[in-house]
């Protein structure tokens, strides 16, 4: 059989782009929340904020590493595998990557080293600064990549000439109809990550009786904002759904395995999609549900995927069972975030051994969720790379092999293996290591440090202090 | 827009984006390929910290390099990408395992060993893979209609072997150039013995390239041989800067032995470059072929004539931060 580079070539961009895309999430989230720790230290100078935001940021100095190496692979991707839609589409994807660069990589680069390790070289309400400015680097960094893809998904603002696309409005190129919806929804599913990340540790160490009243304190106040937040999702991601039924009906069909365009049509509970059939083996389904969320009305029609030609239909059970997975684990986010509010009566939040164990475990949902999400987008739209304009045929790079698309794939499994499973061990070793000993680090510098921050004008800037740990 | 060659503006952006990170990743990778002949593991401590907080902001530029390219110059990036496929993975895997290693090193003490063979091997990989992405583009690529033809290791030829040795060998004088500017006692004298050596080996490579590039192909040759003159300045200033080097380290000018460095990287920068000025992809296209539409080099440049001032303001600030010697046993995190 011979390889098909186009085939390969999407395997690998999934898997690049899958792998790259849960440290993003991770770190948007996780700057904001240190951002906001550092805020509260200068603010009310209580030393707890400053120990958790140690603490954090030492988790996060791993996660972002790989975010940004496995991002670099990113920007070369779109030339060595898709270089026809590169050279399609730079006009457009061109200026938006640039922009991305320019406005946000060097921001959060610039910012990172002094947050990471200028804690002695520089003034808290300086490092706080340092801080806020990358976790603003991150959400720049969302902006311009998601306006990219929403392009691709729900393209307008150009022309095509000779082949190649022209920009005619950036305004409408950039502010597409799926991006403000897009947006939202990554940058909830983003603190969503954050937020379940930290409840996952604090359980942890809650469990284990150490450092309790730091750990109740972050606890109490992420699951605040969880409460708010984890119904928001549900509520963004509906409509984010009536959007792309507006704009790419056959991913909806898809995502509802719906093969008949018709009315009274079932919310799907559980089926399974056959290409080959033109329909579902089984079905257990709400009746007219699918027509009362997408129409709100019980009569309302939902596009089929028989309108298009079998050859041009997605692979219908990845999109259908991706977007059941996101769903649950979202339903099962408010759910946890309502058990937590009631069982804050009483204090049992941090003491009821079957909630925080759940915690634990809740940690890794946000992460299943967004990758399940982007199967859904992704996959959902295939055969198209730009929606209706660009097929993955014509996007793929000519002089490709799949003897050679086969062999970087192994080589970046191979390398995103070892260093993923690297990375686990030290993020488990950091959280292992917990609040403990570095207070006690903390203690040593203290001195070279005036006790109350807000004094702390007459540190300079850049204090020479520089101190020598261990 | 008419009045303004936006094509010719972008070419000298790039070019800078180019040898901005050259030069600050240069140092970083060089420090690198040291790791292994550091005389101890304190030693590797102090270098590994000298880089630490600003190797992140290095890369970036050669995010940047990437990005531009799709922007201002899109048939380079769809043509350069192809054709160095293979490399180009290399480069990123040496450029993945460096990049891990700055967290994972520190916090770990029994796979301590693993990590600085990483950071070694990784900065070796990345370093010589970008060398010979030089060689492979002064020797130019085979292109047919705006798409490239050639096969998965036409870059990989004698020639571009030699400029990756180059590059390697340059980096690492970078890099201890560098280091005997961030370090004192043991470790900076170290650094200092080894730079004569690198010094000898830079030249030699120098001297080879610089004969064997005017064979390369007859249009390289006309420009170095039959006008244009001026342009042996370059290779004359790099010389100059490779003895001035040599001086400035003997009478312990640890800044000046530091910036001579740089200048010597510079030259022979525009020295390769007017080799093959104005194409972009040799032998075939110009950089006014490969240009993209004037109002997409027109959005990007305002972005860029606004921000990157800025980026370069808090960039001197970050280093400004951690300017001084680091010392052995001075901490991270
Ligand atoms: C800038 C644009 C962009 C962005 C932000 C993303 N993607 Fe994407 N994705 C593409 C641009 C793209 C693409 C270039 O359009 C691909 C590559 C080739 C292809 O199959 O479409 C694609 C394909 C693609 C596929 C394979 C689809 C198939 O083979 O049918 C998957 C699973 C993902 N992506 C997953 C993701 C994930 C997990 C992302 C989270 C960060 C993500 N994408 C962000
Ligand atoms: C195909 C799509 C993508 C490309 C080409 C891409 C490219 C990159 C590159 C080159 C970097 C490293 C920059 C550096 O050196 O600092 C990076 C990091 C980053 N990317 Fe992506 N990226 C993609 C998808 C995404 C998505 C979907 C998001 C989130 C919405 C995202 C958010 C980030 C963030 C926040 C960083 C900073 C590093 C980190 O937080 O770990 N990227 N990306
Ligand atoms: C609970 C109810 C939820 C609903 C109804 C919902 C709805 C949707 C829909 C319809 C899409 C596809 C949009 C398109 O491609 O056009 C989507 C994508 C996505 N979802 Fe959800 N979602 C929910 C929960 C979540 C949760 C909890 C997370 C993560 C924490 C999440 C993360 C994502 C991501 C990352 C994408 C891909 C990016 C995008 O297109 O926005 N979703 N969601």
């Amino acid at each position: 059989m011979a390889l098909d580079p186009i085939l390969l070539s999407r395997l690998q961009f999934a898997f690049v782009v899958s792998f790259h895309a849960i440290f993003p999430v991770f770190t948007i989230g996780l700057a904001s929340y240190v951002a906001v720790l550092q805020g509260l230290y200068v603010a009310t100078g209580n030393s707890v904020w400053d120990r958790l935001g140690l603490f954090w940021t030492k988790i996060f100095a791993v996660v972002f590493g790989m975010g940004v190496v496995s991002g670099i692979v990113m920007a070369f991707q779109f030339g060595t595998n898709w270089s026809n839609f590169s050279q399609f589409a730079s006009n457009f994807i061109g200026p938006m990557l640039s922009y991305e660069v320019i406005t946000a990589f060097f921001l959060e680069a610039g910012f990172l080293g002094v947050l990471l390790f200028g804690r002695h070289r520089v003034s808290p309400s300086v490092h706080f600064f340092a801080a806020l400015m990358v976790a603003i680097g991150t959400f720049i960094s969302a902006f311009w990549i998601l306006a990219t893809n929403s392009w691709m998904q729900t393209p307008q603002g150009y022309e095509i000439r000779e082949g190649v696309l022209h920009v005619t409005s950036w305004m409408e190129a950039i502010f597409t109809p799926s991006f403000p919806y897009r947006f939202a929804h990554m940058a909830l599913a983003a603190f969503l990550t954050g937020g379940f990340v930290v409840c996952g540790v604090s359980a942890w160490f809650l469990l284990r009786r150490r450092d309790v009243e730091a750990h109740k304190r972050a606890l109490s106040m992420t699951m605040w904002l969880l409460l708010i937040l984890a119904p928001l999702q549900a509520f963004v991601g509906d409509e984010h759904g009536l959007n792309t039924l507006e704009h790419q009906p056959m991913k909806i069909a898809a995502m509802e395995g719906n093969w008949e365009t018709q009315s009274n049509v079932p919310l799907l509970l559980f089926a399974l999609p056959d290409r080959e059939l033109q329909a579902n083996r089984v079905e257990i389904g709400i009746p007219n549900g699918a027509s009362l969320i997408l129409r709100h009305d019980p009569d309302g029609v939902v596009p089929g995927l028989k309108e298009i030609p079998v050859e041009q239909q997605q692979p219908v059970w990845i999109v259908f069972y991706s977007f059941r997975v996101m769903v649950a684990l979202g339903v099962l986010m408010i759910a946890f975030a309502i058990a937590g509010l009631v069982l804050r009566r009483g204090g049992r939040l941090y003491t009821t051994r079957w909630f925080l164990h759940g915690l634990q475990g809740m940690s890794l949902a946000p992460f299943v969720a967004v990758l399940a999400g982007w199967f859904v987008t992704e996959i959902g739209r295939s055969p198209w790379l730009v929606y209706g304009v660009l097929s993955y045929a014509d996007a793929v790079t000519p002089s490709l092999s799949g003897g050679m698309v086969l062999a970087t794939l192994i080589g970046y499994v191979a390398v995103y293996a070892v260093i993923f499973w690297a990375g686990i061990y030290y993020l488990l070793k950091v959280v292992r290591q917990g609040l403990d000993e570095l207070g006690a680090d903390e203690e040593v510098h203290d001195a070279d440090r005036p006790m109350r921050p807000l004094s702390a004008t007459h540190v300079p800037f850049d204090g020479t202090t520089a101190s020598s740990r261990s | 827009m008419e009045m303004y060659d936006l094509s010719l503006i972008w070419a000298v952006i790039i070019a800078f984006g180019v040898i901005m990170y050259v030069l600050m990743d240069g140092f970083d990778l060089g420090l690198g390929i040291l790791f292994p002949f550091a005389p101890d593991e304190d030693a590797r401590d102090v270098m590994m910290n000298s880089v630490a907080p600003v190797w992140d902001g290095n890369e970036t530029w050669l995010v940047l390099g990437g990005a531009g390219l799709i922007a201002a110059f899109p048939l380079v990036y769809t043509i350069l990408l192809p054709a160095l496929y293979l490399g180009v993975f290399l480069m990123l895997a040496g450029l993945i395992f460096r990049g891990v290693a700055f967290e994972f090193r520190f916090k770990s003490k029994r796979t301590r060993g693993w990590w600085n063979a990483a950071f070694a091997g990784g900065s070796f990989v990345a370093a010589f893979a970008q060398g010979c992405v030089v060689g492979a583009y002064i020797q130019g690529f085979e292109t047919a209609d705006r798409v490239y033809t050639g096969g998965a290791f036409d870059w990989l030829t004698p020639f571009s072997v030699l400029t990756g040795i180059g590059l390697v060998v340059g980096y690492t004088l970078l890099g201890a150039t560098w280091l005997v500017l961030k370090s004192e006692g043991h470790v900076r004298e170290w650094a200092r013995g080894l730079i004569p050596k690198l010094l000898i080996g830079v030249l030699a490579v120098f001297v080879i390239v610089s004969l064997w590039t005017p064979w390369i192909d007859p249009g390289v040759f006309d420009r170095w041989f039959d006008h244009l003159q001026v342009i042996w300045l370059l290779p004359f200033a790099a010389l100059l800067c490779a003895a001035g080097i040599y001086f400035a380290t003997r009478r312990r000018r640890e800044g000046l032995a530091f910036l001579l460095t740089l200048g010597l990287f510079i030259f022979t920068y525009l020295g390769l470059l007017v080799s093959r000025w104005p194409y972009v992809i040799p032998p075939d296209y110009t950089l006014w072929d490969a240009a993209s539409a004037p109002e997409s080099q027109f959005f990007i440049l305002i972005g860029v004539l606004f921000v990157v001032p800025i980026v370069l303001t808090y960039t001197a600030w970050s280093y400004w931060v951690f300017r001084g010697k680091v010392r052995v046993g001075e901490g991270y995190h």
